[in-house]
């Protein structure tokens, strides 16, 4: 399970992250939601290692993450598909795909990852050998979540997937994560803007305001929770 | 509610005090012009003839370095190739005072000025659409390419061996009063003091402001309209133009032009001196200029006093300006006019507390 | 007609070497984006490595290899000590640090071997309008540049080095370890910048003998695209051509003026290098 307590950031004199404590278990899917600027971006780059805490822990599995350098918390089975799906333009769609695999040994497993992703998402597979600046901003977050997949990684930290996506689009990665969930025990921590869609396949939520957490629940209730809704999520 | 209809009225008093207390920016300039010079004549009277000459060339060095620190400090455009156009304004006060001896000095020294900013001019224009690394090759490729053409026109350029002459600049008046060196060390710094004069006026004002949001962020500046292209050809102009007046006056102070003086590590040392005085100040330049001279001046007495084999010798000084280089941009990025700065801001900020503690 | 085939063969031997040299700058460029203005620095050391080994063993292989080892452990510990640091720094800065570093090493090589003209041997015969060590640094230049393509496009070192270099952030989330990725690239581009010294270096070794021709890589790379491995082989090779023909009808001293021309030339037309692909600042 992911253990978070107490993480400060600040970028400067700016407190992006002010205290804040999450915990999600094994094999669950929680939403992290909030404003823009609320932290939630920066919650997900702490946790992988991209942005340095100020004080704070992060334990995954009971393994220490707070101050490991990215690639090594990546290697510890955590992926993260940053805002806007961080595909790399200058390479192809198979090699953005590879890539995501390449720290795990067994060549056989790779390719049978790799099997497994275009079978997930075929529009990927018609364009393996595309540059990734060719795709479509739908395609360029699935090839995101594929390359995090590509790892079988233990835990998803996924920014924003649906941001720009077509509603049909959306729907069909959020069933994927669902089933991933039910079929490899995946966690999965996603941030989201568009609480709604989140909470649809999320067991619980957070909402983050000005860096600290302003409420923690089960998806259900945040839902029917309309003040909180109109205070924090805009609907 | 009363409501004011007038504002409060200053009363006449302050008005006039100031006036009299913001001099014209330019006024204070040659002011201190004025005193610098007068500075520098007395120092020449209570020192040597070496040192003389020690302080004549920091005198033409300064003007290098502060047209370098001023296109790459202030409009950000790193040149290697500097010492071209030092080349170019030693080569023209040569073939001048050569070919053309009824010329004065003054104008050789100004069409040494002139020929310096032409040819900045067309470097500019050549090198407004690079950036960094592309433009750092190209004025590279200028600093390697131009000193070798004296060997393709051997008879004009006079080869490696270059140009000599002589030129008689004292006034009949002073021959016999003050010694021939003292005297160049003097017209040195009054071309120096002046064209600074000029650049320091630049730097402080509109033109100022202008390369430095060039410098910053070019799309923003363009977007301001401020038309990139001419303020980064006109840096390096002025640039150029007191390259070429440095070349000129150490031409004139030396009575030679020779490519041998303008290698590449010249160009480069330049940029050292920038770096160590700090990136776009003039009291940097002057640091910067100093130290090449006495850095110089220093490794040849270290040669001596520590018997130092002759290749030593001979390379400590280049081998002194990459360390230099090298630790201030790890260590003191702002040089050492950054250095002062950084000083005078911690004594201010402890004098600063004791007042608060004072008034407690 | 027989001189123009002279200039035409000797173009293409020098143009080996500028290539050579050429690559190397972009391996750390693609890799840094930092250009290494000391790469002839770290070449010239390598060199005088060699010169000092073949003197001591008669063996120029020896000192051949030895100076290919050498330029690999300079450029590691030069991207580790100077580049690393600087990494979150200004363009400016790596530019002055790697000058210092190119004033420092030709400085210290002066030094120790002094800046005396020293003999140093070819490789193979080299009489003759297109001799056995033409044909030589033209071939070893294609295989090395050709080992470098099929590394970086075909392996999977190639493919972390690539990703490092053009999102070292997400490249880190994806389990690559990017410093090491930027060290390897600096030992490969110094291994091949080694090569290029013991290439260009003949008949004789001071401190600025590869001045001339660093000036000349540069331009190389600087027409193919920095970024552009393939551009910039083939702009050594056309450089080196075409540089021939101008030192053969206007005299070996306007070589630098030409290719400084050239450069500007190309440049003004097309600011990104010939091949280059200009990157877009959006705003």
């Amino acid at each position: 399970m992911l253990e978070i307590e107490g993480l400060s950031v600040a970028y400067g004199a700016v407190r992006a992250l002010d205290g804040v404590g999450l915990t999600v278990d094994r094999g669950g899917i929680t939403a992290v939601l909030g404003a823009n600027g609320a932290g939630k971006t920066t919650l997900l780059r702490t946790i992988s290692g991209l942005q340095p805490a100020r004080e704070g822990r992060i334990t995954w599995d009971g393994k220490e993450l707070t101050g490991r350098a990215p690639d090594r918390i990546a290697r510890a089975g955590v992926a993260h598909v940053p805002e806007g799906g961080g595909v790399i333009t200058e390479l192809t769609v198979d090699e953005n795909l590879r890539l995501g695999a390449l720290w795990r040994r067994d060549r056989a497993d790779r390719a049978a990852a790799k099997r497994e992703v275009y079978e997930l998402f075929p529009p990927l597979e018609e364009r393996s050998a595309k540059f990734a600046a060719t795709l479509s901003g739908g395609e360029r977050q699935m090839l995101a979540i594929g390359r995090a997949l590509m790892s079988r990684p233990e835990l998803l930290l996924l920014d924003e997937p649906s941001l720009g996506l077509a509603p049909l689009i959306t729907a069909r990665i959020m069933r994927i994560l669902r089933d991933l969930r039910a079929s490899t025990g995946l966690t999965v921590v996603l941030v989201e803007q568009n609480a709604h869609s989140a909470l649809s396949i999320a067991d619980n939520g957070y909402v983050l305001a000005l860096g600290r957490v302003v409420a923690v629940d089960t998806a259900a209730e945040l839902l029917a929770d309309d003040g909180l809704r109109h205070a924090y999520l805009g609907f | 509610m009363t409501v004011r209809t007038s504002l409060p009225q200053a009363s006449p008093g302050t008005a006039e005090q100031h006036r009299t207390r913001r001099m014209p920016p330019l006024l204070l300039h040659l002011l201190a012009a004025l005193a610098a010079l007068a500075v520098v004549v007395v120092l020449t009277l209570v020192t040597d003839e070496f040192t003389n000459l020690r302080i004549a060339t920091v005198g033409y060095y300064l003007i290098a370095v502060a047209g370098l620190t001023l296109l790459t400090g202030l409009t950000g455009q790193v040149s290697l190739g500097h010492g071209a156009f030092m080349f170019i304004g030693a080569y023209t006060v040569a073939l001048l005072v050569r070919r053309v001896p009824t010329f004065p000095l003054w104008a050789d020294l100004l069409l040494a000025a002139a020929a310096g900013g032409l040819a900045g001019l067309l470097a500019g224009a050549a090198a407004a659409r690079l950036r960094g690394p592309y433009l750092a090759g190209a004025t590279l490729a200028l600093a390697v390419g131009l000193p070798a053409l004296t060997r393709r026109f051997q008879d004009f350029l006079g080869g490696s061996n270059g140009l000599n002459f002589t030129v008689h600049s004292r006034p009949s008046a002073m021959v016999g009063v003050v010694p021939e060196l003292r005297w160049q060390t003097w017209i040195v710094w009054l071309s120096v003091l002046i064209a600074l004069v000029f650049v320091v006026n630049i730097v402080r004002g509109k033109l100022g402001r202008t390369f430095r949001a060039v410098r910053d962020d070019e799309v923003a500046a363009a977007l301001s309209g401020i038309h990139v292209g001419r303020t980064k050809i006109l840096a390096f102009l002025i640039s150029a133009v007191c390259g070429g007046l440095a070349g000129g006056l150490q031409a004139f102070l030396l009575g030679t032009a020779a490519p041998g003086s303008f290698t590449p590590a010249l160009s480069l040392s330049l940029l050292a001196a920038v770096v160590l005085g700090g990136l776009g100040s003039l009291w940097g330049a002057l640091w910067g200029a100093v130290a090449l001279v006495y850095f110089q001046a220093w490794s040849e007495d270290l040669a001596d006093v520590l018997h130092l084999n002759t290749d030593v010798a001979n390379n400590l000084p280049l081998a002194v300006y990459g360390v230099i280089l090298i630790v201030v941009v790890l260590a003191f990025p702002r040089g050492i006019q950054g250095g002062f700065q950084r000083l005078r801001g911690l004594l201010r900020r402890s004098a600063e507390q004791k007042e608060n503690h004072e008034k407690h | 007609m027989q001189e123009f085939l002279d200039l035409t063969l000797g173009g293409i031997s020098a143009g080996a070497v500028y290539a050579a040299l050429g690559l190397a700058l972009v391996i750390i460029y693609r890799a840094t984006r930092v250009v290494n203005f000391a790469q002839p620095a770290l070449a010239l050391i390598s060199t005088y490595l060699a010169y000092s080994v073949t003197k001591g063993t008669g063996s120029y292989w020896l000192g051949f290899a030895v100076a290919i080892v050498a330029g690999t452990l300079l450029g590691v510990a030069t991207e580790r000590l100077l580049i690393r640091p600087l990494r979150h720094r200004s363009e400016l800065s790596s530019i002055i640090v790697t000058l210092g570093l190119l004033l420092v090493l030709q400085a210290v090589a002066g030094m120790i071997w002094s800046n005396e003209p020293l003999a140093f041997p070819y490789a193979f015969d080299f009489v003759g309008r297109f001799s056995a060590n033409d044909l030589f640094v033209v071939l070893v230049v294609l295989v090395i540049a050709a080992l470098v393509l099929v590394v970086f496009k075909y392996t999977p070192l190639g493919l972390r080095m690539r990703a490092a270099a053009f999102a070292p952030d997400v490249a880190r989330t994806l389990g690559v370890r990017v410093g090491l990725m930027l060290t390897v690239g600096w030992g490969m581009a110094a291994a091949v910048g080694s090569l290029a010294g013991l290439l260009a270096t003949p008949p004789f070794l001071f401190p600025n003998v590869l001045d001339g021709v660093f000036v000349y890589a540069l331009t190389a790379a600087v027409l193919g695209g920095l970024d552009n491995p393939l551009g910039t082989i083939a702009g050594g090779f056309v450089l080196g051509v075409g540089l021939s023909y101008v030192s053969g009808y206007f005299g070996p001293e306007t070589v630098t003026i030409a290719a400084l021309a050239i450069l500007v030339i190309v440049l003004t037309l097309r600011p990104a290098g010939l091949f280059g692909r200009a990157k877009a600042r959006r705003v």
